[in-house]
């Protein structure tokens, strides 16, 4: 390797878009292993990881939308939705436990194909769009399930929350799950045709069209897959809090998977930004509310922290997009 | 003023008539008529709002004309998207639209028409031949003579006129046909400017024809073989460098010098 190699290589490292959001990782990290012992334990770490799961997962779906230049409002409570309806087919309707997580999943991708074809047919704002069907989704969550919690869940929709050992520390399925969707996604964003075609329409979707992409398939498809994915995050959901709860996944989860997107580095204003950023940037996320809970800060403040830090991780994104021209 | 034609080959490769755009009350092409020969640049040149725009987007499948036909090799075609159009082997460099700045430069040469590794892995797992796409595409460039540091660099790291080089370049890898270019000059300083012009004679020496958008007129003197001149809608003179002066060609333009299209309309009575 000639030394003009090796600088390009360091260029490249420098200038790697997850370069940013992982520094700010390890900040965080070292500022709480500092601040408390419990902080830098394999088991702290495991339940991090266990917190991270449910927003991790749905800004899998964010990150997809957001990199077309769209954004969905309305993950947490189309999840929400997703996890009555599996809970309470499978407790109260007598449903096979696979047909139920089936509906539930459907419903939301039905709310994606819904969100894809009025941002490709009636060209509406999926800021507009997802703020309807938030309230929509809200409304039908606590309709369908009368505002009662589902028990007794069969063993199939707890699944996610089982957990192994390795060396001592316990380890959720869910989080594996979470990391192959994110292997996933990376895969289908970086090695195929699609995710290029997702890049470009992010990008400039005119100038998409004109290359000859089909612009309208790539968006119907990327709110398909979002919908998908806050689909498999209703299942882990019932995983890790072992009951079907109507008042699960609408507080924190809308806008932490937005945080998760822009603290990993990618654009609001589309075409930019990386998958495995946005791990990185649930990974802040979970750090966060985890580390300041240790320290005995009270939840208030968290949520005082959390916008403070979207607002500096979009400030830097604006500035970025300006210089770039 | 009659319409010089190339004598070797009489046969126009892309031919349009009468073709009508309407946008509400606006008439943006008024009965348009359009030829381009085997192995000519054809200029285009109009005042703002003479209807240029519209009428390469007519011709690249990136809008449908309300009325009139398009024929390419003396077939009738109907393009109802640019993808169409490309199919056909017609490649369009779109003003300041050109390129993906979060993609590399192979990829931009490929987008929309990736290919994928062969086996299983390109059928079953969509997986792209990155390296194929890579080595194809600075293949490409070298004949172009298009210099580039790295053909993995994101084009949002490129300068003006490079990208603009990565756009003809992609135009000219795919185009079986015709090339059109839409103002590709208009962004760039002078040395830049110099480059993209010699990309586009480099595009004629392979026996593509290339249609050029352009306002600035030495450009357009010294690249075309013929230029067609729109104004209101229509076209209302094709002259060529040796044959008018670019004063002429301006006068023409601006309508200070009457065309034959004056004449008739004068005897109509014009509608505009």
């Amino acid at each position: 390797m000639g030394p003009t190699r090796t600088l390009q290589l360091a260029r490249r490292l420098i200038t790697a878009p997850t370069v940013g959001p992982f520094i700010a990782l390890v900040l965080t990290m070292v500022f709480f292993s500092l601040k408390t012992d419990r902080f830098f334990q394999a088991q702290n770490f495991s339940l991090v990881l266990q917190q991270v799961m449910i927003v991790g997962v749905l800004a899998i779906g964010q990150t997809l939308v957001i990199l077309t230049a769209g954004i969905d409002l309305s993950v947490g409570t189309v999840m929400a939705l997703g996890q009555v309806i599996m809970t309470k087919l499978a407790v109260a309707n007598g449903v096979p436990v696979v047909p139920a997580l089936l509906l539930g999943v459907l419903t939301c991708v039905g709310f994606g194909v819904l969100h894809g074809g009025l941002v490709t047919g009636v060209r509406l704002p999926p800021f507009i769009i997802t703020l309807g069907t938030l309230n929509i989704a809200f409304a039908l969550t606590h309709i369908i399930s009368n505002d009662l919690t589902f028990t007794g869940l069969p063993k199939l929709e707890l699944f996610w929350g089982r957990t192994f050992s390795i060396s001592g520390t316990d380890f959720t399925y869910g989080v594996v799950l979470m990391l192959v969707l994110y292997a996933l996604a990376w895969y289908g964003l970086n090695q195929t045709a699609w995710g290029r075609h997702v890049y470009a329409t992010g990008d400039n979707r005119e100038a998409a069209r004109l290359t000859g992409i089909n612009t309208n398939r790539v968006l119907l498809s990327v709110y398909t897959l979002a919908g998908l994915t806050y689909g498999i995050a209703a299942w882990l959901l019932i995983g890790r809090t072992q009951v079907g709860d109507p008042n699960a996944g609408q507080t924190t989860e809308n806008l932490d998977s937005i945080t998760a997107v822009v603290l990993g580095g990618t654009s609001l204003f589309g075409g930019r930004g990386t998958v495995i950023g946005t791990l990185i940037g649930a990974l802040i996320v979970g750090v966060f509310r985890n580390g300041l809970t240790l320290i005995g800060v009270s939840v208030i403040y968290q949520y005082l922290v959390t916008g403070i830090l979207v607002i500096l991780a979009v400030s830097v994104d604006q500035f970025l997009h300006r210089r770039n021209g | 003023m009659s319409s010089p034609e190339p004598m070797s080959s009489p046969e126009p490769i892309l031919e349009a008539r009468g073709l009508v755009k309407k946008y509400g009350q606006v008439v943006a092409l008024n009965g348009a008529d359009f030829e381009i020969y085997p192995g000519e640049i054809l200029a285009i040149i109009g005042d703002n709002g003479a209807g240029k725009s519209t009428l390469i987007k007519a011709l690249s499948g990136a809008l449908q004309p309300d009325e009139g036909e398009i024929s390419l090799g003396g077939e009738r075609i109907n393009f109802r998207s640019p993808r169409d159009a490309q199919r056909a082997g017609i490649e369009t460099v779109y003003q300041d639209l050109a390129v993906a700045p979060a993609l590399d430069i192979a990829s931009n040469v490929f987008l929309g028409r990736e290919t994928r590794r062969r086996g299983p892995l390109g059928s079953l797992l969509r997986l792209l031949d990155k390296r194929g796409m890579r080595r194809e595409a600075r293949r490409q460039f070298e004949e172009l003579g298009i210099g580039v540091q790295s053909i993995g660099e994101a084009v949002g790291n490129l300068s003006g006129g490079q990208r603009q080089g990565v756009a003809v370049a992609r135009a000219a890898a795919w185009a079986r046909r015709l090339v059109i270019m839409d103002e590709p000059t208009a962004a760039l300083g002078v040395k830049e400017t110099g480059q993209v012009i010699d990309l586009i004679k480099r595009v004629r020496e392979r026996g593509l024809p290339v249609i050029l958008i352009s306002h600035d007129m030495p450009h357009v003197f010294e690249l075309a073989d013929r230029i067609h001149i729109m104004r209101l809608g229509r076209r209302v003179a094709v002259v060529t460098p040796k044959t008018h002066t670019m004063p002429e060609a301006v006068a023409i333009m601006t309508g200070a010098t009457p065309s034959e299209l004056d004449n008739v309309l004068a005897k109509k009575g014009s509608p505009e």
